[in-house]
């Protein structure tokens, strides 16, 4: 039974007994005259007091209040240093139905967590933070905190915290009011009785706030920490009076309600539906046997960024793919910034492709002169290059393949389109090689353009390019120079 | 239905049908697809989806949602996991199953952002600190990244710990056939969870144990689920690994680039094969020692300087001879490269026919 004797009647929100703690279950793992102890009394009695212990959820930070889970009778998860906000976010939008707190200090809120508060804030997050400021480390013992006051010694600011070396201490309540989305940020402190009662007052407004899924509340509330100020507990509740309340000043800073938002509602599927799955009885899907095995076909397209150089490669791969082939895709990527050079490699096989890799292609589709210079010699003995001129540069010659000029953005432009020239090298690409049957490439189009002026001009750009090989044979342009 | 589809959007179509509905990230090249296929699919169907504001606070995002009881996702590459390794310590040891991708690109550093395999021991090995290990899956094609994905999810669960996907620029970048088929997903019971309901007022999520016995008791039940791990999960593929002479191991994009280079060599007259690790942890020691037994040598090959390396010399314990090739800054090796690297240090020349 218990060794001690009960003289005030306890929050049911507490466990009778920490046995969560090691040693010592009776009391607590706080210093006499501590804030925390005082802090964690007005959270339960407002979480008992709003009915809200089965769904509340406290999140424990690291510093002294790390083991606030040993006192708690409530869902509970403790958090690395400085990121309870965001381990929050996730628990409260994983659970909106819950009550999530998250619990911090000034080193792991104002210092190493930051960035979380302030972000977690600025979505204004539907969960409740309570800040701990007692200007100082406590668990590590003694160092400087972001809140620690001009002057204040501690173990890292042995001359105390001169603003030349430290700067000055943060007003957290202040810098979050003003964020837009926070509906509740208060600043009290625990220096006398009637400081205490608002500190009750506001520990209960912001758990209400969060039970009406108002949005984000924060409380900042002023601490003593006898120990490491090596006080009495009454002289350091009088410090907070005296010291700590000058440099950050009590009351409401936000208190209001946010309009309505507008937000977009996106349009709700099951996953069959998103991901065009095949209904479950459904045979797998052999697509379409080709006529006749069509031949594997390795190709590099090579030109500038913006000439449509990796959509004709994805065309040519989805037409593979619709002709039931394996194919590969795989593109040069880089910054995503405009003009610089682009590639892809395309395979189309009939059994698995191995290296996505071309090193030899069978094609190569050269849509500039830098294309042309850097990927000519690698092209296969016999393979074909398909230029985007009428003639080869001077002087330039790819002696082991087949050169076709194609001036393909010649030809779009005639057409009204210069975007259109990756898909008249694709018509001359499929006239020459057979690869892959042309009317594929309309059907794959199709899926890509919605526009059907635009499909119009590329169907003629597919034709122009075709029509451009069948006037070329015999080899008119078939200069390997 | 076979669809035309990039490797980091499949991805998020396997977490999708793995039943995972939540995934909070940060972008980076080359895995910010990732991120915005989540952004798109995750909410149409009923899901959560956050950027986070840094890798940092993803992973801690993640740590929440895990400890909600959720399937949850998060990807990166090598800078961004270098911010998340703390947390995943945290994870491990508050043993919390989620899926974490790295689309891998050159380092150190910022590098660059080609395709790299340089965070094989910051994954494989650890990272974070503690004693821990991911479970880490390699996928070598589009369809492997939603397929291990939703594998991952699954390990991750069974173990309660973090899985990685552990893959590449390439492989995230590039386009394959994906087909995936409407399954019904076993969502495992998680009476661990913490969900703000009564069921689970009583739970506690946390790495935090201060007696050293205790924490030595959890680590040991760490260690215990990690040997169990290592006896039942190891995966590898073969090919061509009947009796050769010697063996080629890669794995994710270099896998794919030896499989084209066995087919090279075998043309030049060497009885070459090829194990691909489907896990790096565990990395399938037994099947690898048992495929290499009658091998004159095993060669690896891997886009960094040589960290699988390490694992494959451990599991062959000398009894044959190891031969290594890396090629990094987001250079890819060429099958022909590899081949004819090979058969140079088989003191052979090399004869392409042309």
């Amino acid at each position: 039974m218990s060794d001690y004797r009960v003289i005030e009647a306890k929050s049911s929100v507490f466990f009778d007994r920490y046995e969560r703690k090691p040693e010592l279950q009776q009391q607590t793992h706080y210093c006499p005259g501590c804030g925390h102890g005082v802090v964690h009394k007005l959270i339960a009695e407002a979480i008992e007091d709003l009915g809200l212990q089965d769904r509340t959820i406290l999140v424990s930070p690291v510093g002294c209040s790390v083991f606030a889970y040993y006192y708690f009778n409530t869902g509970n998860v403790q958090a690395a240093h400085g990121r309870t906000p965001a381990v929050a976010t996730a628990l409260k939008r994983s659970h909106p139905e819950s009550i999530v707190i998250g619990y911090q200090g000034d080193g792991d809120l104002a210092a190493i967590g930051m960035s979380e508060i302030v972000h977690a804030a600025n979505r204004g997050e539907k969960f409740t933070i309570f800040f701990v400021n007692n200007a100082i480390y406590g668990m590590t013992g003694g160092q400087m905190a972001p809140t620690t006051l001009v002057g204040q010694m501690s173990t890292t600011t042995p001359w105390g915290r001169r603003p030349s070396n430290e700067g000055f201490p943060l007003h957290m309540a202040e810098l979050l009011a003003t964020l837009e989305a926070p509906v509740y940020i208060e600043r009290v402190a625990l220096c006398d009785n009637k400081n205490i009662m608002r500190t009750r007052k506001a520990v209960r407004k912001a758990l209400e706030l969060q039970r009406d899924a108002a949005g984000f509340s924060f409380v900042e509330i002023l601490s003593p920490c006898p120990t490491i100020w090596k006080m009495t507990p009454a002289e350091a509740r009088n410090w907070v009076a005296e010291k700590m309340l000058p440099v950050f000043p009590l009351g409401v800073l936000r208190d209001r309600k946010l309009p309505p938002s507008g937000n977009a509602v996106p349009p709700q599927h099951s996953v069959a539906e998103l991901l065009e799955l095949a209904a479950p009885g459904e045979a797998p899907s052999t697509l379409q046997p080709p006529r006749a095995p069509l031949p594997g076909l390795a190709v590099n397209i090579a030109g500038f960024g913006g000439q449509g150089i990796l959509l004709l490669g994805q065309v040519l791969a989805e037409m593979g793919l619709r002709a039931g082939q394996e194919v590969s895709w795989l593109p040069s990527y880089g910054p995503e910034m405009r003009s610089g050079s682009a590639h892809c490699h395309v395979c189309l096989a009939n059994e698995r492709v191995g290296s996505p890799l071309v090193e030899h292609p069978q094609v190569l589709v050269a849509m500039n002169e830098p294309s042309l210079r850097k990927f000519a010699a690698q092209v296969a003995a016999d393979g074909l290059v398909l230029y985007n001129r009428d003639a080869l540069p001077a002087g330039f010659s790819v002696p082991q393949a087949r050169v076709y000029c194609v001036p393909a953005s010649e030809i779009a432009d005639r057409l009204g389109a210069a975007k259109t020239a990756n898909m008249v090298m694709l018509g001359a690409l499929l006239e020459l090689t057979h690869a892959l049957p042309a009317e594929t490439a309309l059907a794959v189009l199709q899926t890509k353009v919605r526009n059907p002026a635009l499909l119009e001009i590329n169907r003629h750009a597919l034709d122009a390019g075709a029509e451009r090989i069948r006037k070329a044979v015999p080899p008119a342009i078939l200069t390997t120079a | 239905m076979r669809q035309l589809c990039k490797g980091n959007v499949a991805v998020v179509k396997g977490a999708l049908l793995a039943g995972c509905r939540a995934y909070y990230g940060y972008p980076i090249t080359p895995a910010s697809e990732i991120a915005e296929a989540a952004a798109e699919l995750l909410p149409q169907a009923g899901g959560t989806f956050l950027q986070a504001e840094s890798e940092v606070a993803a992973i801690n995002m993640v740590y929440g949602a895990a400890a909600a009881g959720l399937r949850v996702l998060t990807a990166s590459s090598g800078p961004g996991i270098s911010l998340m390794q703390e947390g995943l310590s945290y994870l491990a040891g508050a043993e919390l199953p989620c899926v974490i991708v790295d689309v891998g690109r050159g380092g150190p550093g910022l590098g660059n952002i080609a395709p790299e395999q340089g965070d094989y021991f910051a994954l494989v090995k650890g990272g974070g600190h503690g004693n821990y290990r991911n479970l880490v899956l390699a996928p070598a094609s589009v369809q492997e990244m939603a397929d291990l994905t939703m594998l991952a999810f699954d390990l991750a669960d069974r173990y309660r710990n973090p899985a990685v996907v552990l893959t590449d620029g390439y492989i995230g970048q590039m386009m394959e056939p994906l087909e995936l088929r409407a399954h019904d997903v076993p969502q495992p019971e998680k009476p661990w969870a913490v969900c703000g309901t009564p069921e689970t007022r009583q739970n506690l999520i946390t790495s935090i144990y201060m007696e050293p016995d205790v924490l030595e008791a959890h680590v040991r039940k760490l260690e215990a689920k990690y040997r169990q791990a290592a006896q039942a999960e190891a995966r590898y593929e073969l090919y061509c690994a009947d009796e050769p002479e010697v063996l080629l191991v890669g794995y994710g994009i270099v896998s794919r680039v030896l499989r084209s280079a066995v087919d090279l060599a075998r043309a030049q007259g060497v009885r070459a094969g090829l194990f691909r690790p489907i896990t790096l942890w565990p990395f399938p020691s037994q099947a690898l020692a048992r495929a290499a037994r009658r091998c004159q040598s095993v060669f690896v090959v891997e886009m960094s300087t040589g960290q699988m390396v390490e694992d494959v010399r451990l599991a062959l314990d000398g009894r044959v001879d190891v031969e290594f090739f890396g090629r990094v800054g987001g250079n890819v090796p060429l099958a022909e490269e590899v081949c004819q690297e090979l058969l140079v240090r088989m003191g052979m020349t090399v004869d392409w026919g042309v």
